[in-house]
């Protein structure tokens, strides 16, 4: 086995996702530790330029495979390509991010590859030579700390926005060494027919930095509008809790908590959210956390690092308002 | 069509747990278990598709004595068979463990399609359906929130980041489903009945022709080495005030004490 950390590196429209940086940021330290090298792993159709900026950000190696059965996302071929390049070179560990990709992908690769296998990794360390991680269970009622057996392969799959992406070095260069692809197209078995683009003018929710999101005290879809403009001030993306997904205000994909996405910004800022057991597992990770609900006795004041007590109706615009005018301030 | 479910029995989400002063795992004491909920929406897909095409409904479950409740549950909203995997041996398993013996009870020809929830909300893991593709060399969909059967294949719709992925699986696959694919029925009291009487076949690993050393703690890669409670949040500030001064005082904060802004 060799000491090499490993960052599977994902792309979407051309450039990396955020995620990956994070993952090269925390790979570095992770190497030194290991006393190996950071190898990204580039897969696409038409990514030769991807190495300098992988390198930019921690890769020492960058191996890429660059096909045009590559340029879409499929379970078949990505695991092909994979499997044999890890197979041979025993990274001590491969980090995948926790994306709609890196979930559908890591097991698959694992289960073939017969490497042990985290998911949804808070922390990831070496300690005596080996590897552990913790990661939230039961609704996020308690923390497992859970360590790989054996000196096989490892694979940890990372959640997004946990690790600060590093700072870019654009003098930083990297090996660059191809991975020759020979797919067979019958050999994939999954064939996207669409990519539909779901209309959003923000960041994904697990991307990003700040998250407004709103629940039943919202008492309708027309008042998300609201939520949205304090948004568009902060720069920030919209969730929301459970019921206002039940009630058809918003689609599913709002949806933060237990039965919806964890995500854990810098900054979530609850409107109208009584904050059951059910929206906490979801959001409770979260840096600093505002709740704006005109109940005291919501639940959400308990874990909020600041409350507000009032009407949303009033304080959300004025809230809109008064970042504008410190946004105004900070870039004017 | 023939369709497997695979469905786990986890602590009902609403419940307290008490983490064992020891750190090893959860007191079970008093403790409901229900049906994982993701696994409900794989049940009713499947009851759905026997309704539209016929065909059965197989549930299948990996776990202790107790777990034959889920099994239960789900004949009781209509599934026409079950089969419970108990072995001491899978005690200390990981996923890869489980998704084997799973695998081994399925086998590649008896189905069309095999169905799980996209995770299961004790472990939050995500990895049996995918990992169970694999060993049965099967093409897999995940976290998929629509499903439509045609000839010889499923187009599924799932969530990606910002996107909504079409996609068309080849069958027999392991597709595993999201909470908006479909709302999960109640079980009807004949159905409860019905599933009083209806046989569940237990087997062991060695009724599936795989050694303890395949798939129990010998061969796990991961192992769980203690629980602890979350990190408490710090307690929190209440802003007091008029609205303008609450929202005042709530930028300053953010801006210079948790500096966010």
């Amino acid at each position: 086995m060799s000491s090499d950390i490993w960052v599977l590196a994902e792309y979407a429209g051309g450039r990396p996702r955020k995620i990956t940086f994070e993952l090269l940021g925390k790979a570095s330290g992770l190497a030194q530790e290991a006393g190996g090298q950071v190898v990204a792993l580039a897969l696409g159709s038409g990514i030769a330029g991807a190495a300098q900026e992988l390198a930019a950000h921690g890769a020492d190696v960058v191996r890429v495979a660059d096909d045009p059965l590559l340029g879409q996302y499929t379970t078949d071929a990505y695991a092909a390509v994979i499997e044999p390049v890890v197979s041979v070179e025993e990274p001590f560990l491969l980090m995948i991010g926790s994306t709609a990709m890196g979930r559908d992908l890591a097991p698959r690769l694992a289960a073939r590859l017969g490497a042990g296998i985290v998911t949804d990794c808070a922390t990831v360390e070496v300690v005596d030579g080996g590897v552990e991680t913790t990661r939230p269970v039961m609704t996020r009622k308690a923390i497992a700390r859970v360590a790989f057996r054996g000196d096989g392969i490892r694979i940890a799959v990372v959640l997004p926005n946990i690790f600060a992406p590093p700072r870019p070095d654009p003098s930083r260069a990297a090996e660059v060494l191809p991975i020759s692809v020979t797919l067979d197209p019958a050999s994939i078995r999954t064939q996207v027919l669409e990519v539909k683009a779901i209309a959003r003018e923000t960041l994904p929710l697990t991307e990003a930095d700040i998250i407004v999101s709103g629940g039943r005290g919202l008492r309708g879809p027309e008042h998300f509008g609201l939520l949205k403009e304090l948004a568009q001030a902060l720069g920030a993306a919209v969730g929301s809790s459970r019921p206002p997904v039940d009630s058809g205000w918003v689609p599913h994909d709002y949806e933060i908590g237990q039965t919806g996405k964890t995500v854990n910004p810098q900054l979530y800022i609850a409107c109208g959210i009584s904050g059951a057991p059910q929206h906490l597992a979801g959001m409770s990770g979260s840096r600093t956390i505002v709740a704006i609900n005109k109940d005291p006795q919501a639940p959400i004041f308990s874990i909020a690092s600041y409350g507000v007590v009032g009407d949303l109706f009033v304080v959300v615009p004025l809230l809109t308002e008064e970042v504008r005018r410190l946004r105004g301030a900070s870039h004017g | 069509m023939d369709v497997a479910v695979c469905v786990k029995h986890v602590p009902d989400t609403e419940a307290a747990i008490r983490i064992r002063a020891d750190g090893h795992g959860i007191d079970e004491n008093g403790l409901p278990f229900v049906m994982n909920y993701y696994d409900e929406h794989g049940v009713e897909e499947a009851l759905r598709i026997k309704e539209r095409l016929g065909g059965t409904v197989t549930l299948l479950t990996a776990g202790p004595v107790r777990a034959a409740l889920a099994l239960r549950s789900g004949l009781a909203m209509g599934a026409d068979a079950a089969v419970h995997i108990e072995d001491p041996a899978l005690e200390g398993a990981d996923h890869l463990g489980v998704a084997k013996a799973l695998a081994a009870a399925i086998g590649a020809q008896r189905y069309d399609l095999i169905l799980c929830g996209k995770l299961a909300t004790d472990d939050n893991a995500a990895i049996v359906g995918p990992a169970l593709a694999e060993f049965l060399g099967f093409p897999q969909a995940t976290a998929v929130t629509k499903l439509e059967l045609g000839d010889g294949t499923a187009t599924v719709h799932r969530e990606v980041e910002g996107a909504i992925e079409v996609l068309r699986v080849a069958l027999p696959a392991v597709i595993t489903v999201e909470r908006s694919i479909n709302e999960p029925r109640y079980p009807s009291l004949p159905g409860i009945m019905k599933a009083k009487r209806t046989p569940v076949t237990t087997k062991t690993l060695g009724d599936l022709g795989l050694a303890p050393g395949e798939v129990g703690i010998a061969a796990a890669r991961v192992e769980v080495l203690d629980l602890s409670p979350p990190p408490q949040r710090r307690a929190g500030r209440i802003l007091q005030g008029e609205p303008a001064e609450m929202v005042k005082d709530l930028v300053r904060l953010l801006h210079e004490e948790a500096k966010v802004l």
